[in-house]
């Protein structure tokens, strides 16, 4: 996006020159319009799933920037040799996500192409004193996480048939899980940023937090929730691609204490699909924050700490 | 010598093909052709108990796994 013109508009409060999860226009003093798009080619067998995958992907940008999903739109590519059922299926699982954000489709586009690809365009409502960055930590705050990590590895095994059925079942809970629920249970608590966890992996997510706010962020590897299968597949070597191009991505603002097991590490690296959010929160609200998540059957977890700029953006203690 | 070459195929295939071929004993040479591949082979051999070398051959790597 680099040489890219940047934006004019003084109503476009959030663009592309952040690096944030989704656009934030402002209709008026207490409406701001949340844009975003994903799609992606099938990460599970099952059409229905896959739909379902890629809706909970898609949609969770908004709950990122403090939004409500309202409307959005299909994206779809399919091979002709794909039955016309297997087509429906994809639409019927995102349009079940879709339902369940409270927002509504209101259409999309498809074209024909070899490989398939699903997703969706969302337009969330925020209002512009509750939008939330990725740029907003503070000294002090702490970084909450609302899923656990794995569903990377956890595909690439599914991939291979490697996975057995409960492995499989918590896979596709994760990728299914909409943010809906955490993000509607910060409630009043005003959090100082939030992104949701994707292809950057929790590092690299962690790392554009502590570059746009001028921090550097501290990661407790031994608190991070991982999938133990995850763990399991990564000491085999079941890690994708992804994962290795995160710690490139990474290498240069990073620090890795030794104590840290490797199979530990390759997980904070590993790309996850429809991941979960992840909050700098004002320690004072930490325990009320902690308490509301608990209520609302999030499993959030304090995973690291906001510190004043080192040498490094990310440091990742034991 | 035993040997598997895995280039051309993507993860997680390469670290099954050397899995299996591991069962005909060591030592097992194994050739990928990017740096993932290389990777996730170390990964499996060193966590299951094997000693593993490698070298650049061109554009591909020669991974030796021994016991």
């Amino acid at each position: 996006m680099a040489g890219l013109p940047k934006a004019a508009d003084p109503n476009l409060l959030v663009g592309y020159d952040s690096s944030d999860d989704a656009a934030v226009y402002k209709v008026s003093h207490d409406v701001a319009m949340i844009q975003t798009v994903d799609f992606f080619p099938p990460v599970v067998d099952d059409p229905y799933t896959f739909g379902q995958i890629a809706a909970t992907n898609a949609l969770s940008d908004v709950y990122a920037m403090g939004g409500e999903p309202r409307l959005a739109m299909n994206l779809l590519a399919f091979p002709s040799c794909l039955p016309v059922e297997a087509v429906g299926d994809i639409l019927a699982g995102g349009a079940s996500k879709v339902t369940e954000a409270g927002a509504v489709i209101a259409g999309g586009h498809s074209i024909e192409d070899q490989e398939p690809k699903y997703g969706l365009c969302v337009t969330g409502l925020v209002h512009p004193r509750r939008i939330l960055t990725n740029s907003g930590a503070k000294v002090g705050d702490i970084l909450v996480l609302t899923k656990a990590l794995g569903t990377g590895v956890l595909s690439t095994a599914a991939k291979a048939e490697l996975l057995e059925e409960a492995d499989y079942k918590q896979m596709v809970e994760l990728m299914t899980t909409l943010n809906k629920y955490a993000a509607q249970a910060v409630g009043s608590i005003s959090l100082s940023a939030c992104t949701d966890v994707t292809g950057f992996g929790l590092v690299g997510h962690v790392k554009e937090m502590a570059e746009g706010s001028g921090t550097t962020m501290e990661l407790w590897a031994g608190k991070v929730p991982i999938v133990p299968k995850a763990l399991e597949l990564a000491r085999d070597g079941i890690i994708p691609a992804g994962a290795y191009r995160n710690m490139d991505f990474t290498a240069g603002d990073t620090l890795e204490d030794s104590a840290v097991p490797r199979e530990v590490l390759d997980c904070l690296y590993d790309p996850q699909t429809a991941g979960g959010l992840l909050f700098s929160v004002p320690e004072r609200q930490l325990h009320a924050l902690m308490g509301r998540m608990m209520d609302a059957g999030v499993p959030a977890v304090a995973v690291g700490a906001v510190r004043p700029r080192g040498e490094k953006l990310v440091h990742i203690k034991p | 010598m035993n040997q598997v070459d895995a280039r051309g195929y993507s993860c997680p295939e390469p670290v099954l093909m050397t899995k299996k071929a591991l069962q005909n004993g060591t030592p097992l040479v194994v050739l990928v052709d990017n740096e993932t591949p290389l990777q996730n082979v170390r990964r499996f051999a060193t966590n299951n108990g094997y000693q593993v070398t490698w070298k650049e051959v061109g554009e591909d790597y020669e991974l030796t796994i021994t016991k």
